[in-house]
């Protein structure tokens, strides 16, 4: 019955990917492409069959909480679980990923040195992610955060730019930090949120139907828990890992580690900090909002004087996933699903700003916005597909970063009082400054004459390259277009989330 | 009529912009020309069926006992925040929507067809034509929302489109600042809009689902015009800083409107935007896209009515930009500049007749909403006569290769078709009758007289100024003195390919008839026909000061003499301040690069690299400081091993020997 349950193909297949890489041939490129491209569409296909069917089985009347649901025991005396289930949001997750994953497949196709091994970290990585996403044993679920972390070290460190061993350094200890509290957060759940003499457990739909933990430990929990997974999600202070991090990754990993592995952050803070502790969610959000109101428009400000491409769009991330927490903690439900959008949106807006990022570095071997000028006029493709990413960053309807950003302050604005009210219009405040870098950006880098001439000679994208970057683009114009299946999808399932922060409060 | 031809309207648009732009590059620069005139004439020409239907049909849908109704030919579901918050995307048509449709397809198609002549030579053909179906898309979108959201949607597309054009000749730095400013500009009279919407739609969402609004959704046009009353006093209860909140709100939803129509001190970004192709200044920055505020104003005429402050607001913001613009009209250089503070300056006029057309009657029931029906009126002959001068500068421009008044001069010889289309642009502008300008700006004085004589006194002094700096400008191009330049072989300046010429004579000849056009049957802002007739004493005094004006200008600028020096030099303080548009430019750009980006964002990005992240790299360092240190202790010598063993054998003897006395 194990391999009868689609979800652990989502696990499967990865690990097959890196057995399939483990037999290729060091440098025989062929045969690595060969396993990454038919694994990387074998997920993308079952990632979307898996949104069809669920769709159609609410259609058909299933309101089951999570579908697919199945647990083995795994480890007994600490009743550990391999728990799966999803519902309409880790559905969407898992189409993310798995789209952000093929294009990422397809944005390092010339990846140097070792590409085999390149490969297997990568895949390892994208196990962790879809590991976590199908979890929903806090254990396994930790985990699998813990397993996509790692490989982010040697990818950084390994292939990477720059100051590399340094920032792969701090990208990982200050996850690590993070995952450290994460740990205290979980252990506490675990052993607070059974009621007498039941056995202790991981899984979240059983703690939250217990609903037992008191208030107190709630909001210690809280603070754990949501730190844990805010700085993965670059809460301000926790954010200076995403620069540094970003900056001297390779195209690859920076697509999927700001396209997946930031929304792992925000995924967290709500399935397991908000949906299990939502009496300390209504207390203690108020803390938060401050925190990740000051991310949004503090990381706005901050990419509006940088001059390398990735720090303006690592510190745009922390703009814009600010702006996911931002909403997660105003605690209804359609500012909770613009967050969701604005995950989805964000994810597949920074992987297409990250390959595109990478195309253009790859060619000019420079970043520095100072030292570039005119490339519409040299690669036009990329130069128009840059401007298609800058516009949906900067929220232009018919882009999913529109739907996501209205979606959010149309239901933060549901809270009446002053704090609230002055703090989301400063988040609004927000679709301003992107515009001023964005177009900063654009103006300099796309726009404008030739800066440096030998840029003259230089070539536009490559079929693979296409490949990539229209992926990515035809998802950002489709949410853009027909928001609304996703928007009720996501709606419908916060309902749980939803019911409980109304019975605590 | 069926729900096909209002979806055709928008879809050919959008289809054509898909079309051009993602095949465009396969495309020849024929072809592209021809299928983007082609849609768009065949748009026009349904939106022309579309319109005619709606006024002349005598459906019931349209006109019932005399009355005009607002029809929502479809409205589907787009994105549906709450269940009172319900995005639609939906085609209203109502006397304005008509009107702007009409409005918009003959200048665009006008547009269409000029650039062909135009931008023939122009390396780009392609994606420009792209853009200008997007644009239109967006403007046609905008004009028939269903509800205020919509309109926002479409609202920040043209602004886009806007953009895109601005900056279409992408080479020159000049176009890229200008259409940054553009964009930006907007954007953030956008961001106002935003937070007006939002605090609109929260009280009315919040309302009681069985109270007089019923359950629709809070975005809906119809909903909250209809119950403009009922928001007012039961809904919005709430006050802040002394103002009801409604006001607020409407406010706040103007302010998005001072953006887009360039009101002061949200203006700076027109004139810049003139870097963009010239027909593209015609169809979008003097008769489409800038007269959204306006749109937007009579959209939601019934909830300004009721907050009358916020109209107030508008008179006043119109009026002072009004006089702002033609002042500075007086004394620029630039042709397409003078054009685009003429533009901001009728405007003005537009908002300050909305601003002063109560809904109450006033004086009977006689002048109730005459200022509405004037300023669409106004309007309609505007967005003519202005497309009219800008393609005409566009001709001229196209001839001396300048956009400079002083490289021009006794071009009346040359280029008689662009003279005398001009010329008719010109009194149309300057309210001469039988030209078009005169009968709604004639109108529009009437509704300002009947408000407070103080604003009709003031707008009759700005009409005035447009027919002296109009006229400055017709003169100094045509008249003046000759350029010399025109006597050298191959510089001779002559009219315009066909192409251009066409459009230059249909919209002369649309200024010279659109007056007579019974306007009051059409727009009223209840519905219900007004009857318009001529007010002998506002109709005489404006003609008068309009050819006192004329005069003037005549006899500074008709032939080459030294009174325009002299003018200047008397009050050299004054010329130079109104040459520089006093200076606002210069004070939007201390404010933004010396202290928003220098001290702002520098400080917050040196905080970020120093301080916070300062701190991270500081928890690192004392980490492996003490680490260094103590790794010491791990020496691997027995002896130092044993040293330890003792020392710390004594301290605990010495501390169980202090415990045990």
């Amino acid at each position: 019955m194990f391999f009868g349950n689609i979800l652990i193909w989502f696990v499967v297949v990865p690990i097959l990917m890196l057995a399939g890489l483990a037999l290729c041939g060091q440098n025989n490129m062929k045969a690595i492409r060969g396993v990454m491209v038919t694994c990387s569409t074998v997920l993308l296909g079952m990632s979307i069959w898996l949104v069809c069917d669920f769709l159609a089985q609410r259609a058909a009347g299933n309101q089951a909480e999570m579908l697919w649901m199945d647990s083995w025991m795994w480890y007994k005396p600490l009743n550990i679980h391999l728990a799966v289930g999803v519902d309409g949001i880790s559905v969407l997750m898992l189409l993310l990923t798995s789209i952000i994953v093929f294009a990422g497949t397809f944005a390092s196709w010339k990846i140097n040195p070792l590409p085999k091994n390149f490969f297997l970290w990568y895949s390892l990585l994208s196990t962790g992610v879809y590991g976590f996403f199908i979890s929903i044993d806090m254990f396994t679920m930790f985990m699998f955060y813990e397993v996509a972390l790692i490989p982010m070290y040697l990818l950084i460190g390994v292939w990477g730019t720059g100051r590399k061993e340094y920032s792969a350094m701090k990208l990982t200890l200050m996850l690590m930090g993070g995952s450290a509290f994460l740990m205290l957060g979980l252990l506490g759940i675990y052993w607070h949120g059974t009621p007498e003499g039941m056995p202790h457990t991981w899984n979240i739909l059983e703690i939250s139907h217990y609903g037992n933990i008191d208030y107190g430990w709630q909001n210690l929990l809280f603070v754990f828990t949501f730190v844990g997974f805010g700085v993965l999600g670059a809460m301000f202070p926790f954010h200076t890992w995403s620069p540094d991090g970003h900056a001297c990754a390779p195209t690859a990993v920076s697509m999927l580690h700001a396209g997946v592995l930031m929304k792992l952050g925000g995924y967290g803070c709500f399935r397991i900090a908000i949906f299990l502790l939502p009496h300390a969610a209504n207390e203690l959000a108020w803390i938060f909002i401050i925190l990740t109101g000051i991310s949004i428009v503090y990381g706005a400000f901050s990419a509006c004087v940088q001059t390398d491409l990735k720090y303006i769009n690592a510190y745009s991330s922390v703009s814009h996933c600010g702006m996911v927490l931002f909403a997660l903690l105003m605690l209804n439900t359609t500012a909770m699903t613009g967050a969701i959008l604005q995950m989805l949106s964000h994810g597949l807006m920074t992987a297409l700003f990250f390959a595109l990022i990478g195309m253009i570095y790859g060619r000019t071997h420079t970043r520095d916005i100072r030292q570039m000028g005119g490339l519409m006029k040299i690669m036009p493709y990329l130069g128009v597909c840059y401007m298609i990413a800058g516009f949906a960053s900067l929220g232009l309807p018919g882009m999913s970063g529109f739907v996501a950003e209205m979606t959010i302050f149309f239901g933060s604005f549901e809270h009446a009082d002053m704090f609230h009210r002055i703090f989301v219009i400063a988040a609004t405040t927000s679709i301003v400054i992107t515009a001023v870098y964005i177009l900063r950006v654009v103006g300099k880098l796309i726009l404008g004459p030739v800066q440096d001439e030998h840029h003259l000679s230089l070539t536009d994208a490559t079929w693979w390259e296409r490949l990539s970057t229209v992926t990515l683009i035809a998802c950002l114009a489709g949410i853009g277009f027909f928001p609304n299946w996703l928007s009720e999808t996501i709606q419908h399932s916060f309902k749980p989330i939803v019911d409980a922060l109304a019975m605590a409060i | 009529m069926s729900v096909t031809l209002p979806i055709l309207i928008l879809a050919i648009p959008l289809f054509m912009f898909l079309l051009l732009g993602i095949g465009g590059v396969k495309m020849s620069r024929k072809l592209a020309g021809i299928l983007g005139i082609t849609a768009l004439g065949a748009v026009a020409v349904i939106s022309y069926y579309v319109a005619f239907t709606y006024f002349f049909s005598g459906d019931s849908l349209f006109i019932d006992d005399g009355v005009r109704q607002q029809c929502q030919m479809f409205d589907v579901t787009w994105l549906a925040f709450t269940d009172r918050m319900v995005v639609n995307i939906g085609f209203l048509l109502d006397p304005i929507s008509a009107m702007m449709l009409v409005v918009i397809t003959t200048i665009s198609f006008m547009v269409h067809l000029y650039s062909w002549g135009y931008m023939e030579h122009e390396p780009g053909f392609q994606r420009y034509y792209a853009f200008l179906a997007l644009f239109t898309f967006s403007m046609l979108g905008l004009v028939v929302a269903t509800n205020i959201f919509q309109m926002y949607i479409f609202w920040e597309l043209v602004g886009v489109s806007s953009y895109l054009l601005i900056g279409f000749f992408y080479k020159l730095p000049s176009a890229v600042s200008a259409s940054k400013k553009a964009f930006i500009v907007t954007r953030f009279a956008d961001l106002f809009m935003l937070i007006g919407i939002l605090v609109l739609s929260y009280y009315v969402s919040n309302a009681p689902a069985d109270g007089p609004l019923g359950s629709a959704s809070a975005f809906n046009f119809q909903m909250l015009n209809n119950n403009a009353g009922v928001i007012a006093n039961t809904v919005v209860g709430a006050t802040f800083m002394s103002g009801s909140v409604l006001t607020w709100a409407m406010v706040l939803i103007f302010v998005g409107g001072m953006g887009k129509s360039a009101m002061l001190p949200l203006h700076i970004w027109l004139p810049d935007a003139m870097e963009g192709p010239t027909p593209v200044s015609a169809l979008i920055h003097a008769a489409t896209m800038v007269v959204a505020g306006v749109y937007l104003v009579a959209r939601f005429f019934p909830l300004y009515c009721i907050v009358p402050d916020s109209l107030t607001f508008i008179t006043i913001v119109g009026a002072i930009t009004a006089f702002y613009a033609a002042v500075v009209a007086c004394t620029q250089i630039d042709i397409k500049r003078v054009l685009a503070f003429s533009t901001i300056s009728q405007i003005a006029f537009m908002m300050v007749s909305l601003g002063v057309a109560y809904n109450q009657p006033i004086e009977g029931v006689h002048y109730s909403g005459l200022g509405y029906m004037a300023s669409m009126f106004h309007l309609f002959t505007h967005a003519m006569f202005k497309a009219l001068l800008f393609l005409g500068a566009g001709a001229l421009i196209h001839a001396v290769h300048s956009n400079d008044y002083t490289k021009m001069g006794g071009l009346r010889k040359y280029m008689p078709i662009t003279h005398w289309t001009f010329l008719i642009g010109c009194l149309a502008i300057a309210g001469i009758p039988p030209f078009s300008g005169f009968f709604s700006k004639d109108e529009m004085l009437a509704a300002m007289y009947n408000n407070h004589w103080f604003w009709g006194a003031w707008m009759s002094m700005v009409a005035g100024l447009t027919a002296f700096y109009m006229f400055r400008l017709y003169y100094l191009i045509f008249w003046w003195e000759e350029n010399p330049e025109y006597k050298k072989e191959g510089h001779k300046p002559h009219d315009a390919p066909w192409q251009m010429s066409v459009p230059l004579i249909f919209l002369a000849a649309v200024s010279c008839v659109a007056g007579f056009i019974p306007f009051g049957e059409f727009v009223t802002y209840n519905g219900e026909p007004y009857h318009i007739h001529l007010e002998t004493p506002v109709a005489v005094t404006s003609i008068v000061i309009a050819l006192l004006a004329i005069g003037l200008a005549t006899v500074m600028y008709a032939k080459k003499n030294p009174l325009p020096a002299k003018f200047k030099n008397a009050m050299p303080g004054l010329w130079k301040a109104a040459h520089h548009r006093f200076y606002w430019d210069e004070i939007y750009q201390f404010v933004t690069h010396k202290i928003i980006f220098n001290i702002i964002c520098r400080s917050i990005a040196w905080f970020d690299r120093h301080v916070i992240d300062g701190t991270m790299n500081a928890l690192a360092y004392v980490t492996n400081f003490f680490s260094v240190k103590i790794k010491g202790m791990q020496s691997g010598y027995v002896q130092a091993y044993v040293l330890w063993y003792f020392a710390g054998a004594l301290v605990l003897a010495v501390i169980t020997w202090i415990c045990l006395i």
